[in-house]
């Protein structure tokens, strides 16, 4: 069979969001031979779906800003499970890649002076986020592709071949990261165009193929995020980390039914608008958690008066950060007091005047008006939570973005853990797109230069490459290889249970015995995944793709209950109803996936793991301290509410 | 508005060939275009092949033609439709068919490259770009493109006529050399380059003739035409058929555009 | 296994170039819309008609364009000899006794000049009556187009030159009009229903040529940073936001430039009397 196309290059980044075409254009930059694979179209990657903006403490708006301030916001955001050297680098070095990207063509909103303008947004003590509109991904993707149009443009005038050194495979999928002798070789995958195989030989892999979303029902994810990243780590031999921690946005739409899930971006709230419940009332002032009492407003009269004087007055609590207002809708809803679709109602109608809605939210506006027929400068959106963004991934080296245990591997932006802790504030993902993304470029091309010059590149053998292969064909013969078990599995079919599974069981709210349920089921779908069957042949076939996709998701929706199942506390992203309150012991505590029998997973063929056993080990690891200097930046007051008494101690000493 | 069933007309093929064929499928209440594609697909043809990504009109994949008109599938509500129409849906039907509703739209990504990129001033550093709002407002609007290409798909130019692919690159990169043109920082004209110069002699604008399809169809409401591809004119009429400008700018003080 | 699933059955392709290119989607039909996308051009080709035959009747009639104190902006400035005398202007004896044929001739090469090169009328014309594209996505039938890459579509580029001509006939239109506040004997401080008439048209012509896309780019639109010249920077806004009705100006100042001539001629024939307000 192997007669699949073979390549040669230096770093093979999976995945053209914003963390990587930045970790290309830094690999490249580098010296690396660099080619980027990505399901859909070159700059159509999920980044252009984030709306807010870029969090970076430059200070333009309020100067008191500076990367302490933004470091601790991330920290309290993220109830201090950050991996702290993350979030240290990620405050850090933002303010640097944010003024890049203007060297690079990007336009972002301007203050009066002409700086980049910074606007509020959850969880950020000072206006912080870099924008454009409401469309400030769109922004980055586009800046990070035609960079990248630049690079070639320049190797085209060397070389005459815009692709001799950086190269897009678009609208490709790679189903395996091939490994010799523990160390990374390359990547198999397949061109969805065509369903032709081919095989990227490289001594370094990063991985950035953004989250999980597609695995539940209401998201605000496009299809890609199928956690395809996420389940070739772990098949590769990488553990991730905290997978419990999913965050449900809590302004999506609610109506119509065929636009569930997407995205009503925060700043809506940044800019003035608030939640009502269906009685009129401002209910989010009910809601402020005890570690944030001192920081947001008491009353609506305050809260109002905090956009226009931000220094004596506390911010409203619309603006508390996501975990905390998606809770607070869900509660309202199930008292009863939501909307009329199951929502409640955010408003900015009876807050700011028509022409001014249309300019600091256009594609808000855009996207009521054309997708709901409400006229959102004249009556309130209805919005509910909305599965976004997954704060575990793949366990990752800080400085480096090397996953764990594989060297040559590495994760940068959604797809690897850590940075965010339990929960992301809005705004730090582009950051940690750039930030990380560039890490884990620079990182990859200096692995991949080492390999070279120690001569030592590994060479694919054809059986991974068959086995690989074999895998992924086995879709077309679902109903050959074992007809007793009944007629194939439509893969849609599998899909849609396996997102209301998680949706139901796993959701914003989670309870034991529902997660156990959850497992139960997932298991099951599992056993039937591997007679999903496809018609048709490999050419552009949507239904052969999503066969393959299940796997991964299969794999990730097992991390996630699991370890939601084992985290007996609520916090961030994980919120457990027989366990309502955070508990500091867990504050050092990691939970870390991993495959339970990597040997026979290694073997190729899934017929010889058992479906009916998880396919994953759950493990606890304890955390590395914080450091002292970064610890410092806290009130003693504050930290007692987080850190664990044994962490409490070690710092008095 | 309840639940009905609506009738579909779909193309299904790839360059060999192929043709439009007949389904009978459920419609529910505020769905869009995109949303019956897929439940053929669940339901009816698994393998009916359709690019699509975020379904919310921000990134431009969806784009096909729907009853003859270039569309994004997932921001066309059926409501538009009445129940009794047959609604037709077919690839983009300027560029080449991959299959079924798929296109090779690879047109435009060489054409993407053959627009020399954005030129950071030299004297500037990271952090020390200084832009007034009103001055990127005009290249704001541009980057509002979503690259769907619709208007590329619409353009007469290349849609009606193969042979001018290569010397025409379409509204779209067309509007990409008038963004950098009016990009208050660009120092493209410092290494020689004129961008309004060569959107003329080699990106094909004498080939527009200005009849706005390409304005029609954007999903975003850019005013290409008028913002973009007439301004660009303008601009390339300044230094080819203006004798008082091309005077000016021999006579001196006007080095860099008349700022 | 990757076997192919039948294919519809087969729309044959015809052989052709644009649409029906051997690469593209195989559909015969040339364009696939089902609304009525035929009457926007079938309406600007009939307007445009109907304008361009009662324009090419009046400019060669030579006669009834001047009722004192009106003069049909068709002959306005009328710049030869066998003009009808017309006190204080607009008739400047440029051409000399030479000139055997209508004087309209002379002048109307400016405004028809202007207009044709518009970027509005030239959308409206190519669709209307090239067919070049005749609507959206419906193919259009000529086998080459070059648009305005050559001669004599290239010529297009002149516009801001007709547009600097337009300025001087707007101003001219404009004294036209102020000398209609005079009375038949030429009287000043009077006014009648000519006058308003005058007053619309005029307006609507001001606002058509300064709604120009020529001119918005001369204003400011060619400046890098508008920061700099904040005056100009709100005349282009301004100018800007005329030019967005552009097409609506279009058609108006068309029409009101019509009935202004064709008010001059009932008033000039004798068929109607143009009443007096004061």
């Amino acid at each position: 069979m192997s007669v699949v196309d073979r390549q040669e290059w230096d770093v093979v980044v999976v995945g053209a969001g914003g963390a990587g075409l930045r970790a290309a254009i830094e690999a490249r930059e580098r010296g690396a031979r660099t080619a980027v694979i990505c399901k859909s179209l070159f700059g159509k990657a999920h980044t252009v779906m984030a709306e807010g903006g870029i969090a970076a403490s430059m200070g333009n708006v309020n100067s008191g800003d500076n990367w302490q301030v933004h470091f601790r916001d991330t920290m309290r955001g993220g109830k201090f499970l950050n991996q702290w050297r993350m979030a240290e680098l990620h405050a850090q070095e933002a303010p640097q890649r944010v003024w890049e990207l203007e060297t690079w063509g990007a336009l972002f909103d301007r203050t009066k002076d002409g700086r980049i303008s910074q606007r509020n947004f959850g969880g950020h003590e000072y206006p912080r986020l870099a924008h454009v509109g409401d469309r400030t991904g769109l922004e980055l993707i586009r800046t990070l592709q035609q960079k990248i149009v630049s690079l070639q443009q320049e190797d085209f005038r060397e070389t005459g071949d815009h692709e001799s050194r950086l190269k897009v495979f678009q609208e490709c999928t790679v189903t395996r990261v091939l490994k010799e002798d523990r160390v990374v070789s390359g990547v198999f995958g397949y061109e969805r165009e065509s369903g032709r195989f081919f095989v990227l030989q490289a001594p370094s892999v990063v991985i950035a193929t953004g989250g999980i979303g597609k695995s539940f029902k209401v998201t605000s994810n496009s299809w890609e995020y199928t956690g395809d990243g996420h389940a070739l780590a772990l098949l590769a031999g990488a553990p991730l980390l905290n997978m419990e921690f999913v965050q449900f946005h809590p302004t999506g739409m609610v109506w119509p039914p065929s636009v569930k899930g997407i995205l009503v971006t925060e700043s809506v709230r940044g800019d003035g608008g608030v939640l009502r419940n269906s009685e009129g009332k401002r209910f989010m002032f009910d809601y402020v958690p005890d570690v944030f009492k001192e920081k947001y407003a008491e009353s609506e009269e305050e809260g109002d008066r905090w956009y226009d004087d931000p220094d004596h007055n506390r911010r409203p609590p619309e603006l508390l950060p996501r975990d905390e207002v998606a809770r607070a809708i869900n509660a309202e809803v199930k008292e009863g007091r939501g909307s009329p679709h199951g929502g409640v109602f955010l408003d900015v109608s009876t807050r700011m005047p028509a022409d001014v809605i249309r300019r600091r939210l256009p594609s808000m506006y855009h996207q009521f008006k054309e997708l709901a027929d409400v006229d959102i400068t004249a009556e309130a959106m209805e919005v509910g939570p909305t599965c976004h963004y997954v704060m575990g991934g793949i366990a990752v080296d800080s400085d480096t973005a090397a996953a764990r245990g594989v060297p040559g591997l590495f994760a940068a932006g959604e797809v690897a853990g850590g940075m965010h802790g339990s929960n992301r504030l809005g705004g730090n993902s582009l950051s940690d797109l750039l930030v990380f993304g560039r890490r884990a470029g620079r990182y990859a091309a200096e692995h991949a230069a080492g390999r070279a010059d120690g001569g030592r590149r590994a060479r694919v053998d054809d059986a991974q490459v068959d086995a690989a292969a074999a895998e992924a064909l086995r879709p077309f013969s679902a109903e050959a290889h074992e007809p007793a078990d009944g007629p194939p599995e439509n893969p849609y079919t599998l899909h849609q249970e396996l997102q209301q599974t998680m949706n139901d069981l796993v959701g914003i709210i989670r309870r034991e015995a529902e997660m156990k349920q959850a497992l139960e089921k997932l298991a099951e779908l599992r056993v039937r995944a591997r007679r999903a069957g496809v018609e048709g042949h490999r050419q552009f076939n949507p239904g052969w793709h999503l066969a393959l996709d299940l796997r991964n998701m299969l794999l990730v929706s097992e991390c996630v209950a699991r370890a939601a199942l084992e985290r007996t506390e609520s916090r961030g992203g994980h919120t457990r109803e027989d366990h309502p309150s955070m508990d500091r012991r867990w504050r050092p505590a990691h939970l870390i996936c991993s495959l339970a029998d990597p040997a026979g997973e290694a073997a190729g063929d899934p017929a010889t793991t058992d479906p009916e056993r998880g396919r994953i080990a759950l493990e606890r690891q304890a955390t590395e301290p914080i450091r002292p200097d970064l610890l410092a930046l806290f009130d003693k007051e504050e930290l007692v509410k987080y850190l664990a008494d044994e962490e409490l101690e070690g710092r008095s000493e | 508005m309840s639940g009905y069933e609506a009738r579909f007309r779909v193309w299904r093929g790839d360059v060999e060939g192929g043709g439009l064929q007949d389904f009978t499928v459920e419609v529910n209440e505020g769905e869009v275009v995109l949303d019956i594609v897929h439940r053929l697909q669940a339901t009816q043809a698994p393998d009916l092949a359709v690019r699509w990504n975020c379904k919310a009109g921000k990134c431009g994949s969806c784009s096909a033609e729907i009853n003859g008109r270039p569309r994004l599938l997932c921001m066309t509500r059926m409501s538009v439709f009445t129940r009794e129409e047959t609604i037709t849906v077919t690839p983009l039907r300027a560029f080449p068919v991959i299959r079924d509703l798929v296109t090779d739209v690879g047109f435009n990504y060489t054409k993407a490259r053959e627009v020399p990129a954005f030129v950071p001033p030299a004297d500037l550093g990271p952090g020390e770009y200084r832009m007034m709002q009103e001055d990127v407002d005009r290249s704001q609007e541009f980057r509002k493109c979503i690259e769907c290409f619709l208007c590329q798909d619409t353009c007469h130019v290349v849609r009606d006529h193969e042979e001018n692919k290569p010397a025409f690159a379409g509204p779209r990169f067309l509007m990409r050399v008038a963004e950098l043109d009016m990009h208050p920082l660009d120092a493209a004209g410092d290494t020689g380059l004129d961008r309004s110069r060569t959107a003329q002699d080699e990106h094909g604008l004498g080939y527009c003739n200005i009849t706005k399809c390409c304005t029609e169809v954007c999903p975003e409401g850019i005013r290409i035409t008028d913002n973009a591809l007439i301004p660009l004119k303008e601009r390339a009429v300044d230094r080819k058929y203006d004798p008082l400008v091309w005077l000016g700018s021999k006579i001196g003080r006007r080095s860099r555009d008349g700022s | 296994m990757a076997t192919g699933t039948e294919p519809p059955a087969t729309d044959d392709r015809p052989p052709g170039g644009g649409v029906h290119t051997p690469t593209r989607a195989a559909i015969r039909a040339p364009h696939l819309r089902t609304d009525r996308w035929w009457l926007a051009p079938a309406a600007t080709a009939a307007g445009l008609l109907a304008f361009v035959v009662y324009s090419t009747w009046r400019a060669f009639a030579n006669a009834d364009y001047y009722a004192a104190p009106y003069v049909s902006p068709f002959y306005s400035p009328c710049l030869a000899e066998n003009c009808e005398p017309m006190r204080s202007g607009p008739n400047w004896e440029l051409f000399g006794t030479w000139w055997g044929i209508s004087p309209a001739i002379i002048i109307l090469i400016f405004p028809l000049g202007f207009r044709l090169t518009c970027y509005y009328y030239r959308k409206a014309y190519y669709r209307g009556f090239w067919a070049s594209p005749p609507a959206c996505a419906v193919a259009e039938p000529h086998k080459k187009y070059t648009g305005e890459t050559r001669f004599p579509l290239i010529l297009q580029n002149v516009h801001r030159y007709f547009f600097y001509a337009a300025l001087l006939v707007a101003g001219i239109l404009s004294y036209d009009t102020v000398l209609a506040f005079r009375d038949e004997h030429y009287a000043w401080g009077h006014m009648g229903l000519g006058t308003l008439v005058f007053l619309a048209n005029i307006a609507l012509i001001w606002a058509y040529t300064l709604s120009c896309h020529s001119c918005r780019h001369i204003v400011g639109g060619k400046l890098r940073h508008f920061s700099r010249h904040p005056v100009r920077y709100r005349m282009w806004q301004w100018v800007g936001r005329l030019n967005a009705r552009h097409m609506q100006l279009a058609w108006a100042s068309l029409v009101s430039v019509a009935l202004a001539d064709f008010y001059v001629y009932l008033v000039a024939s004798g068929a109607f009397d143009d009443p007096r307000f004061f």
